[in-house]
């Protein structure tokens, strides 16, 4: 606690006195800079990792099985071993002693079953797409030739692909331990007496669909070895936590693994993953002593690549007739897919904490059971947990709302935490630093022109006009910037939350800054050299970024969880602060004067008072020459710095949506969309926009668009980007998108996280939007993604098999029907 | 059987290249994996995103779908060949000026999209622009700023020329 006020203090100090940068006067944080990481990217000029090409390389093809749920009862690769190129091939009936079980490194329960997890099947497959055998050649063509030689016998097992249906007795199991995975349960107040004689109780179920992350790189792994060392390149978001899992994997010495994550197109947590190829990649290329390579096809990847959401959400919520929540009763089905990888089980829990969302309340209960079926693993996904719960708590106030009569944003305002009363701490535990949710509701209303719309919403009802307007409220907030390391142990996590950088002042006075992020389209170059311009007073340009890489960066914990900025940026600004004191330590002693007399402005350090000082390059250029240093002074000005925060972060925000609905194709048109936030304190308005405009743009997917289908035989349909549709521009509208500012109080930069924040609010926005312009047809809700067949069901097209509408029931009737 | 290789010329960012392929390597394999110029990607090689996209006789094509036997003789322009030696383009420059990436992986497609499109039609509308790029996906940006860098790329070309 000490230490973090400290830390405050010290922000607070460089943001009065130090933090100008140049003698111009510019503070670098909080600017528009344009991204360091740009011009590469625009030329060509990157190294992705199936760029990568090394003297002998061999390539990698896996068969992937074609059933779901099935015992391999023979496979032959002799055929294929024998093809022109072929190198070698392999079953996993060869790899059995040495690939090991792809780890779960979060063990939520006593209960949990962790499964044996061969990255490649050996006896049994238990989803479409498991690797089954695989062929090493001289060439990515020849390696997928040889795979059609290869003769797999199975012996066919019944798909289990209900979530309901596979917890129910007797049915067909996909590990012999059954299909529950584990059961978490968590509660705060007296969730029996909130529900007992509420004057009123909304019940809802809803589905979460299946999601593909689709990264627009696909995935890529290159491993070699000297014979004695290895290295792993892979479009990874996690060379750390990859470095650690795969030293434990497979037994390779961590000290003789280096894992690269070299520019890695985008990951949306599906690259937060330590997947079967990775380590199979190794495994190849420590039996053969040749580098290998093996790039996904996307067809490939939509089937193996880790998959997201697919829960059943079964929320209560009892109210006062006036609106006030008395309390929340979740209870959810998640579907883990055939295995639990390495953070499968603990997704859900991350939204445990959230399905109260921004509101008070009395009582809070939530159950969670974990399913096996016979698909692709779920885990990580843009989010991850928190999604799921805001949707749900959003799409019940709606419903609430509607269900008293009353306005969705009065409700809110009944039951929100008001700006007085932060630190908040919420029926679910967590700690509510800071937030305003009424100024980022009133400048989102004025934005939007609320009251307009709602009265052309009731012309049109009044005109029973076809095309109705619907107007979609999400007041939501996340717990973000995972995480502080003891509560991640309280919660079973394998591993920490903390974030290290180290910085040292070159002899030229230049900068180079080692953090343990991995950025793979954040701008973190970009970003850090901002808050290092500032701390050090040093220019923009004269910082470099190093990442990605654990012979160059051998500390982290990677990206994922919104945690870049307000763990790894920490940590850089903290090992500035310590380059700082080592500075001014040396140029006390150069100017003769007590460091306590030596101030630093703009990148110097002088003696109060006076004219005469030291430039923090020329401190770095006597440190290097070491000719006149203070007694036991080390020649150095670097410093490395570990940052743990002592809390998660709260970014929160009130996204609108309106919506027009054809009601007579089905049709969902967005007409506007606007998200004020607040992230706290903003290094780089720019970056941040960008990763709100994105977020926003998967969360609509997942409202309008987006659903990995699996048939009644566990086939995936939805196997291309043809049948997988992410939204191209055309699908979506024009963002209007501002900010209100409260600074996080758990980290000296203020800073609270953006990258999951438009993804989490965006859908509950659209979708209670869509439901919004059903009401007057008696419609209370429309199954995501909200398709113009769904919606059309809804409405009783086809027979009306979605919903429970009957036809038009006028706007009168559908208010105010409060219990 | 082994297969059969044929001998392409192409002539790639101006360059005359020549390559050995089998009939059934694709254009963007050539490119990346037989020539080097890995500045193409390959985001679905089903012709669906776009991030494989080329200029083909200044012409955009998905270099996926393209055998590259096909293109014999042909004149091929990829991302490395946009700029003028040292100095980016103005699709190029307006790209990082208005943040239209993130990731930066269907950066290429797009570049070499909007290149095409501006020189086709140097000052587009708004509708015009949404549907130039919509054959392109991105996964990172949400398309707001890439819009806004494709109107910005129009405002440079017509103020430098």
């Amino acid at each position: 606690m000490t230490e973090q006020l400290d830390a405050g203090l010290v922000a607070r100090q460089i943001a009065e006195s130090d933090q100008l940068s140049d003698p111009s006067g510019v503070r670098e944080v909080g600017r528009a800079r344009r991204r360091k990481e740009d011009a590469r990217l625009v030329t060509g000029r990157t190294m992705w990792t199936d760029n990568i090409q090394l003297p002998g390389m061999l390539y990698v093809a896996f068969l992937r099985s074609p059933m779901a749920h099935a015992r391999i009862t023979r496979v032959d690769v002799s055929a294929a071993r024998v093809q022109p190129g072929v190198v070698a091939a392999y079953a996993g009936q060869d790899l059995a002693d040495e690939q090991g079980s792809l780890p779960c490194a979060w063990p939520v329960s006593e209960d949990v079953v962790i499964p044996d997890h061969p990255p490649m099947a050996v006896d049994t497959v238990r989803y479409v797409g498991e690797a089954v055998a695989c062929v090493v050649a001289t060439d990515r063509y020849k390696a997928a030739d040889a795979l059609e030689a290869i003769e797999v016998d199975y012996e066919p097992l019944e798909a289990v692909l209900d979530m309901t249906e596979a917890l129910a007795e007797g049915g067909p199991r996909v590990h012999e331990a059954g299909n529950q995975a584990f059961t978490w349960k968590f509660a705060g107040g007296d969730i029996e007496a909130a529900f007992r004689d509420a004057p009123v109780v909304i019940d809802r179920t809803y589905v979460q669909q299946r999601l593909i992350p689709t990264a627009m790189e696909p995935r890529a792994v290159v491993a070699t070895t000297d014979g004695d060392a290895f290295t792993l390149y892979s479009a990874t978001q996690i060379p750390h936590v990859l470095r650690v899992m795969l030293a434990l994997t497979t037994g390779i010495p961590e000290h003789r693994l280096r894992v690269v994550a070299p520019d890695v197109g985008g990951g949306f947590g599906s690259k937060l993953q330590v997947t079967a190829e990775e380590v199979l990649c190794l495994l190849l290329t420590r039996r053969l002593g040749k580098p290998v390579k093996w790039t996904e096809s996307r067809s490939e990847g939509n089937l193996t690549v880790h998959h997201g959401r697919d829960q059943l959400q079964r929320i209560s919520v009892a109210a006062e007739r006036d609106g006030r929540i008395r309390g929340v009763r979740v209870d959810l089905l998640a579907d883990m897919g055939a295995y639990l990888m390495l953070v499968t089980p603990g997704v859900p829990l991350l939204g445990a904490f959230m399905y109260n969302g921004i509101y008070k309340m009395d009582a809070y209960d939530f159950t969670c059971t974990g399913v096996f079926t016979t698909k692709m693993p779920t885990d990580a996904y843009r989010g991850a947990g928190r999604p799921e719960a805001t949707f749900a708590i959003e799409r019940a106030v709606d419903e609430l709302a509607h269900e008293l009569g009353l306005d969705p944003i009065e409700v809110r305002r009944r039951n929100w935490i008001t700006h007085q009363e932060f630190p908040y701490t919420t029926i679910a535990g967590l700690t509510y630093d800071s937030g305003n949710y009424e100024a980022a509701t009133d400048r989102a209303l004025a934005l939007f022109g609320y009251d307009k719309l709602r009265a052309e919403q009731a012309d049109r009802r009044d005109r029973r006009d076809p095309v109705q307007l619907g107007i979609g409220v999400s007041t939501y907030t996340e717990m973000c910037g995972l995480a502080p390391s003891r509560v991640l142990g309280s919660l079973s996590y394998g591993a920490g939350g903390w974030e290290h950088a180290a910085v040292r002042l070159l002899p030229t006075g230049k900068v180079e800054v080692v953090t343990g992020t991995s950025p793979h389209g954040q701008g973190h170059e970009t970003a850090w050299s901002q808050i290092v311009a500032d701390a050090l007073g040093v220019p923009f340009d004269d910082v470099s970024v190093l990442h990605g890489d654990t012979a160059v960066a051998p500390r982290g914990m990677d990206t994922y969880g919104s945690r870049s900025l307000v763990v790894g940026g920490v940590a850089v600004l903290r090992a500035c602060e310590k380059v700082k004191d080592k500075a001014r330590d040396l140029a006390a002693h150069l100017l003769e004067a007590a460091p306590g007399d030596v101030e630093f402005t703009a990148g110097e350090f002088r003696v109060r008072g006076t004219s005469e000082g030291r430039t923090i390059q020329e401190l770095a250029l006597a440190a290097f020459a070491a000719h006149d240093l203070p007694d036991g002074f080390e020649p150095r000005l670097d410093a490395d710095a570990t940052f743990d925060p002592e809390n998660f972060s709260f970014p929160h925000g009130t996204h609108l949506c309106a919506v027009e609905v054809d009601t007579e194709t089905g049709t969902a048109k967005i007409r506007s969309y606007v998200a004020v936030d607040d992230v706290g304190s903003v290094v780089n308005p720019l970056i941040v926009e960008g990763q709100v405009h994105g977020g926003i743009a998967q969360g609509i997917a997942q409202a309008l668009f987006e659903e990995a289908v699996y048939d009644s035989e566990g086939n995936l349909l939805t196997t291309t980007m043809a049948d997988y549709l992410i939204p191209s521009a055309a699908d979506l509208p024009e963002f209007v998108t501002d900010r209100t500012e409260t600074p996080a109080t758990s980290n000296p930069l203020g800073v609270k996280g953006v990258g999951e924040a438009g993804t989490i609010a965006s859908t509950p926005a659209v979708v209670n939007a869509v439901v919004d312009a059903l009401r007057p047809y008696g419609v209370h809700d429309v199954p995501m993604p909200c398709t113009p067949e769904r919606i059309w069901r809804v409405l009783g097209g086809g027979g009306g098999t979605g919903g429970s509408a009957t036809g038009w029931a006028g706007p009168t009737e559908s208010e105010g029907g409060a219990r | 059987m082994p297969e059969q290789a044929h001998e392409i010329t192409l002539v790639v960012n101006g360059t005359v290249r020549r390559a050995e392929v089998p009939g059934r390597r694709l254009l963007s394999d050539c490119l990346r994996h037989d020539l080097g110029l890995t500045g193409t990607h390959v985001g679905c090689e089903h012709g669906v995103c776009g991030c494989c996209t080329v200029l083909l006789d200044g012409e955009p094509v998905r270099s996926c779908l393209t055998f590259a036997v096909t293109v014999d003789g042909r004149e091929i322009t990829t991302v490395e060949g946009l700029a003028d030696g040292d100095r980016m383009s103005p699709v190029q420059r307006a790209f990082a000026e208005c943040h239209g990436l993130q990731c930066g992986f269907c950066t290429p497609g797009f570049l070499c999209t909007v290149t095409a499109l501006l020189r086709e039609n140097p000052a587009p509308t708004e509708e015009e622009v949404l549907e130039g790029v919509s054959g392109n996906l991105c996964r990172c940006t949400g398309y707001q700023n890439i819009l806004k860098a494709v109107h910005r790329a129009a405002e440079i070309m017509a103020e430098e020329s």
